[in-house]
């Protein structure tokens, strides 16, 4: 079973933090299908937080098929992740080579590069879970 | 729909001449755990007295899931505890349990009497000799063993040390939880209201200046830091600005494309959000008419 925790000093919402983690969980291969995730009830004795809060992290990965909840029973996972093909990592690092050494040409600095990075990554994140 | 747990239409109250409401209005979903912020003197201790039905509004109106407060149907749904002199000081605190059971229907025995337990609190001690902390948590449990479908609390935190604050928002939580409890609290320490409380509400001068989701709320705001030449666009609504030298700081309400190297946006948080809205007065963020009834967790 998984355990949560909070990291306050983020300023990502609770329940981001919650489907971030179970997602991670999920990528180290910590849940396997058919594991279940706490109860909300479990989870507000743990951390202190609001249930609808949970309820709200636990939809958001119904959403995306990777938990699914059976009613009176819980919530279990439905499918795991990680199989994201060798491909796709190596894609994105030959795209990125190529704009870091754009910026560089450019007239950019390691700096600057990771300022707009940081930005960009902020900007995505938040209209994700918008 | 299920009707609102509590909902307030042009709401006021004046005391002699100083209006402490002034046309607030507000509408909370039933299962919403709501933070009620703002300076002192904001009105957040006369708009909970309303919603307990302990004053007459000088206009506008006050329901609580429907109901007139202070009414008998609503006095049963409904728990309230006062920020100061929660409980009757001559009386002990077995006497207020066995008061409290014969004047609810729905009394929860088992629950007060785990609760009290747990605390550590001497039954056969009167209210007037327990701690400040201890008063507030008798007054507490005392509301949550009524099973109330909203419970209203005033400054619940005032009192209690770091780990007693803790525990209390646990135990609210679990509250929450077990019950579906819709909770209004009124706190100053905004910190300890951070993944507990799900919707906004900031009183300043007796008005409604901020009333939404909180997550909603914090996803819509960013801290945008930049050249103070610059024009920003006007897709951003600019709720503070600050300047120091050629930069500008702003909080914002929209999102802003910052391609601009020299232009930075991140997150903000709960506390920079609601001291943001304080120290502008005029500025504010509340639901159109089609969102104000937008069911809790739904």
């Amino acid at each position: 079973m998984i355990s949560f925790y909070l990291d306050k000093g983020s300023g990502l919402p609770t329940y981001v933090q919650l489907v971030q983690q179970v997602k991670q969980a999920l990528r180290l291969g910590l849940l396997r299908t058919g594991d279940q995730l706490p109860t909300a009830s479990e989870v507000v004795d743990q951390l202190a937080i609001n249930p609808n809060t949970v309820l709200k992290a636990y939809r958001e990965l119904d959403r995306e098929g990777l938990v699914v909840a059976r009613p009176g029973q819980g919530t279990f996972v439905a499918q795991t992740l990680g199989d994201a093909p060798a491909t796709a990592y190596r894609a994105l690092r030959r795209d990125l080579t190529r704009c870091v050494r754009t910026a560089h040409a450019a007239g950019l600095d390691v700096e600057d590069i990771r300022a707009v990075f940081t930005a960009v990554m902020h900007e995505t994140s938040r209209g994700q879970v918008a | 729909m299920s009707s609102p747990a509590l909902q307030t239409q042009l709401l006021s109250k004046r005391y002699r001449r100083v209006w402490a409401l002034r046309d607030c209005s507000l509408t909370v979903a039933p299962g919403r755990v709501v933070a009620l912020v703002g300076p002192n003197g904001a009105g957040k201790t006369t708009l909970l007295h309303a919603a307990a039905g302990l004053l007459t509004p000088t206009s506008g109106t006050v329901r609580v899931f429907a109901e007139v407060p202070g009414t008998p149907p609503a006095l049963s749904t409904v728990a309230f505890v006062a920020q100061d002199k929660p409980l009757y000081d001559s009386f002990t605190v077995a006497q207020l349990v066995r008061m409290a059971r014969g004047l609810n229907r729905q009394w929860d025995r088992a629950l007060a009497a785990r609760r009290l337990a747990a605390l550590e609190i001497p039954l056969r001690r009167r209210a007037g000799r327990l701690s400040g902390g201890q008063q507030s948590q008798v007054a507490f449990t005392l509301a949550v063993a009524k099973r109330p479908r909203l419970l209203l609390l005033d400054e619940p935190l005032a009192n209690l040390d770091p780990l007693a604050r803790t525990d209390f928002m646990r135990e609210l939580m679990g509250t929450v939880a077990a019950n579906g409890t819709t909770v209004v609290l009124s706190s100053h320490a905004i910190s300890d209201l951070v993944g507990t409380c799900d919707w906004l509400v900031v009183l300043n001068r007796g008005q409604v200046q901020v009333s939404g989701d909180i997550d909603e709320l914090l996803g819509a705001h960013h801290a945008l830091s930049g050249p103070a030449a610059d024009r920003l666009p006007d897709t951003v609504a600019v709720i503070t600005r600050t300047e120091s030298g050629r930069q500008a700081h702003h909080l914002v309400r929209g999102t802003a494309p910052v391609a601009d190297p020299r232009w930075t946006s991140r997150p903000v948080g709960l506390e920079e959000l609601v001291l943001g809205y304080l120290r502008e007065p005029d500025a504010a963020a509340l639901p159109g008419p089609a969102l104000t009834t937008i069911e809790g967790g739904g």
